[in-house]
């Protein structure tokens, strides 16, 4: 496509330690992600693609401990890196924006100077130079009046402004590698639009690398060049959006866009589809598709060893033991799903 | 910010008049002060003497607003025992509580927040564990107990300190130290939970994601946030240094409010106590306003609101 | 009591999570404070229960011929008096088990009547807000402002010694901290839905706060009383070191100090040893209230 990967990941697990034993938030998953192109990571709560992102940053929770064949950023391996090398990357050539920008920024801190520190700690130099490069940022983002916006706390500002606001203090330093997790969640669905497009426009002007976290198919088909999709914390697909989207081959792919509302769908067309069963516990050695109690194509050979990726097209991947044809099945994909 | 200002003024000027109230009903009711004055061997008539010498016999709100009439225009009236004036007893006494006070909290303060601080960043660690050992037995000791320890292993056996009194400076060592002791539990408790409850929060996380050292990540963008209720607690420990050091004050015969407090209430000299007990109380709730105005002024969203 | 989620994997291991009553049972089980303290703290009860036939000698008997006998790990220590005699030949050993009794009796009925005052008090001001709640703030800022010691001293000095009087007492200078945390409690209670409920069905306020809004603070309210009694044991022994609460000659820890201290330079055991037995006691109240906290809500300790 667009040149080397800024970032590859291959074989990256998250193993948390909880009292009843070790949870693996995320297990062997590898991607890549090019300048100026998006990879959006979907999947319900609790997949474990928060998980993968905090792992790319390195600021996964103590108890969690992270594994990876490698991790590759610029030609170094994040997984190698000490803290102290880790913290100059962070917020320079690599930045992360949160769900929540309400409770993201700092309450007892300007805007101004939170956004400066980056600058300062990265760069160095005057704090003029910081603030100017702060001002330009605020502007680029849609913020009118920046230069009274710095000088403001973040509880004087709406949720839409704190996030723009979060987006201009992560480019403060133009990383090659934005991580967005949920970004558009907590605001109203107005908002979302505009800083979906933002996020967009900014990504093309600076030729970063984006990694989209969301639950929200309607965000990845908007936003995505890549998709993968996450259960119980490994990649269960993953391809091109285009790919993905036009033939979706995994059962949970699937079952997850059977539960868009598509316009006009009403009762005599069936009714919305939904994935009956729960995730399954991620505590423990497990064996077999994590996803076969809730699949109704499951049968015997689903218990056994480790589901490998398999292609379903040229680059478009899935893990199940049907080929894609079988897979992609007939409705109904699922025993309490789209009758 | 005015608006806040006035209200909590007013409340607090409130709050001070039912406390005087109270203080000075309380010394007349919970029990006969003239029959406790006479003495135990005094005859009905004795008692009715002494009631009318010193006003006890007059309706009670009329001697409320005798004192309280005297009080505002600085006349707290005078001890039963030395005849002096209360203000001026108390005022040649209050450097020496204030000192006591002040370099309590700043002894408690210096040891309990760095602790606190470290329990938080250590948590669940040997530190943190050995802090709170440390915050429990604290807790535990009766100070009047701690002093006389420190009297026996510093003064007796290693003969390093003067037992009692307030002559010099080394006088002052252990009464501080041991009223330090009892306010430091409490704030390392109460930094330690906020730091807690900080570093989980997001804006350290968005810290952290900028690449920030650990230095300005705890102690520009932590602690900051963590101090705003250590900062009103800080206020009340004052407020309990001042009355708390009766007992240490007793204890270490230092001429101090708390000692005069002690002695008088011994001697049932009441204008005495009324006055301290007030003034205490006026002490705490002036205490509790700068610390309400320090906090706006550190926290944004209580100065700009 | 609310269960916030916090960790991000959290709901990924919901199905095997087992209920939250045996997960309170593992808990206290494998909490070393709760069980140290809970069970140092029945020790001592049990000791103070049976302190009639239990304690080797009559706490006020004295024996002018043997005073301060020392105590069994002293040079001339003896199996008839094993923590010694004090100034007046009285048998240390039993003057503590009695004294257990004293403080155990002050501290549990003292903080049961701050509990009643400022749980009624809260709760009051909590549910029912506007100028209720004013009175309520208003109140417990009058009583922040009295400064405890010097009150209880005063008031135990002009009313006497009396048992009665220094319960009463306490009971009344340390009703706050319920009164506020309970307070704040039924107001985020008050705004729940199962509340909201039970208003829309018709429910008397009475009803609510008896069935809706007590039972959830009980917990809370245990937790503070075992702070409360810690806290009524240290002002006691204080009142009784100072020679304004307990009278002699009955037997009280704080006063067993205050006795030691003339003679505490030749007989340092006198005050170490009832010092340290108020030190020990408060601490095994702390280690269970806490550890009550801890495993009841396990969300984070303060």
């Amino acid at each position: 496509m667009s040149g080397a990967p800024v970032l590859e990941v291959e074989g990256l697990s998250v193993d948390i330690d909880v009292p009843a034993g070790k949870l693996h938030a995320v297990s062997d998953v590898s991607f890549c992600v090019r300048p100026g192109e998006t990879l959006c990571l979907v999947g319900e709560s609790g997949c474990g693609k928060t998980m993968t992102s905090l792992a790319l940053m390195r600021l996964l929770p103590p108890r969690a401990t992270l594994t990876a064949r490698r991790m590759s950023f610029e030609g170094r391996d994040l997984a190698r890196l000490s803290e102290r090398d880790m913290a100059r990357l962070r917020g320079d050539r690599l930045g992360m924006i949160f769900q929540d920008p309400m409770t993201s920024l700092n309450p007892v801190y300007r805007i101004g100077d939170q956004m400066e520190e980056v600058w300062l700690r990265h760069r160095g130099g005057a704090r003029a130079a910081a603030r100017k490069r702060a001002e330009f940022l605020l502007e680029r983002v849609g913020i009118i009046n920046p230069r009274q916006r710095l000088d403001q706390y973040p509880h004087q500002l709406s949720g839409g402004l704190r996030q723009r606001m979060m987006i201009a203090m992560m480019l403060m330093c133009e990383p090659a590698l934005l991580i967005a997790d949920e970004p558009t969640t907590a605001l109203d669905v107005t908002v979302q639009v505009q800083i979906l497009s933002l996020l967009r426009d900014l990504q093309q002007e600076f030729r970063m690398g984006l990694i989209l976290i969301t639950h929200n198919l309607g965000v990845v088909a908007r936003m995505a060049d890549e998709v993968a999709v996450m259960y119980a914390g490994r990649i269960v697909e993953q391809g091109t959006g285009r790919e993905v989207f036009a033939a979706p081959t995994h059962p949970y792919t699937r079952g997850l866009l059977d539960c868009i509302p598509k316009h006009g769908q009403s009762a005599a067309r069936g009714p919305l589809g939904s994935i009956p069963g729960i995730v399954p516990s991620l505590v423990g050695e497990m064996s077999g598709c994590s996803f076969r109690n809730r699949c109704a194509l499951a049968h015997e050979a689903c218990r056994r060893g480790e589901v490998a990726l398999a292609q379903a097209g040229a680059d478009h991947a899935y893990r199940c033991v049907l080929p894609p044809g079988q897979a992609r099945g007939q409705a109904p994909a699922f025993a309490g799903g789209a009758a | 910010m005015i608006g806040f200002l006035l209200r909590r003024l007013t409340i607090a000027v409130l709050v001070a008049i039912t406390v005087s109230i109270i203080g000075f009903s309380l010394l007349r009711l919970s029990g006969d002060l003239a029959s406790v004055l006479a003495g135990e061997n005094a005859t009905p008539d004795d008692i009715a003497r002494v009631a009318a010498q010193y006003g006890l016999d007059r309706p009670l709100l009329t001697q409320y607003f005798d004192w309280l009439g005297g009080a505002l225009t600085g006349d707290l009236g005078r001890s039963l025992f030395t005849s002096e004036p209360v203000s001026q007893l108390i005022m040649e006494r209050i450097g020496v509580t204030v000192t006591l006070a002040v370099l309590a909290l700043a002894l408690g303060l210096l040891v309990a927040l760095p602790l606190g601080v470290l329990a938080a960043v250590k948590a669940n660690t040997w530190v943190d564990r050995a802090a709170l050992v440390f915050s429990v037995a604290g807790q535990a000791t009766p100070n009047f107990w701690l002093a006389l320890i420190f009297i026996l292993i510093f003064s007796v056996q290693l003969r390093w300190l003067p037992v009692s009194g307030s002559d010099t400076p080394a006088h002052f060592i252990l009464p501080v130290v041991t009223l330090a002791l009892s306010i430091m539990p409490s704030i390392m408790r109460l930094t330690r939970a906020g730091m807690m409850d900080v570093l989980s929060s997001d804006y350290i996380r968005t810290a952290r994601a900028k690449g920030l050292s650990t230095t300005s990540v705890l102690f520009k963008h932590a602690l900051r946030n963590a101090i705003l209720p250590v900062v009103s607690l800080a206020a009340v420990q004052f407020g309990f240094l001042l009355g708390g050091s009766v007992i240490v004050e007793s204890i270490f015969a230092l001429n101090g409010v708390g000692y005069l407090a002690f002695q008088s209430i011994t001697r049932v000299d009441f204008p005495v106590v009324q006055s301290i007990l007030v003034f205490l109380a006026c002490a705490y709730i002036l205490l509790t306003l700068i610390s309400d105005v320090i906090n706006a002024q550190l926290d944004p969203r209580v100065r700009l609101s | 009591m609310s269960l916030t989620i916090a960790d991000p994997g959290a709901d990924a291991f919901e199905t095997l999570a087992p209920s939250p009553r045996a997960l309170m049972r593992r808990r206290a089980l494998s909490h070393p404070g709760l069980l140290i303290g809970t069970g140092f703290l029945a020790l001592v009860t049990l000791a103070a229960i049976l302190a009639p036939w239990i304690s080797p000698h009559d706490p006020y008997a004295q024996d002018l011929s043997r005073r301060m006998a020392d105590p069994i790990w002293g040079p001339k220590g003896e199996w008839d008096h094993v923590l010694g005699t004090d100034a007046l030949g009285r048998d240390v050993l039993s003057r503590l088990i009695w004294g257990a009794r004293l403080s155990l009796w002050i501290g549990f009925t003292a903080a049961v009547i701050a509990g009643l005052i400022g749980s009624t008090l809260g709760v009051l001001g909590g549910y029912f807000g506007g100028r209720v709640d004013s009175a309520v703030v208003y109140l417990i800022n009058v009583k922040l402002a009295l400064p405890v010691i010097l009150v209880a001293l005063s008031v135990a000095a002009i009313a006497g010694g009396s048992i009665t009087a220094i319960i009463l007492l306490l009971g009344f200078l340390t009703w706050d901290r319920y009164a506020v945390v309970t307070r704040s409690l039924t107001q985020q209670l008050r705004e729940r839905d199962f509340i909201m409920s039970s208003l829309a069905c018709g429910a008397s306020h009475a009803r609510i706060i008896l069935r809706d809004i007590l039972p959830n603070l009980l917990n809370q309210i245990i937790v503070i009383a075992s702070l409360d009694m810690a806290l009524i044991i240290l002002i006691e022994a204080a009142l009784s070191f100072l020679g304004l609460g307990v009278r002699s000659p009955t037997p009280s820890w704080g006063l067993m100090v205050s006795e030691g201290r003339s003679v505490m330079f030749f007989k340092p055991f006198l005050i170490m040893v009832p010092g340290a037995a108020i030190f020990l006691l408060v601490i095994a109240i702390n280690m269970a209230g806490d550890g009550v906290r801890d495993v009841t809500s396990p969300e984070g300790r303060a």
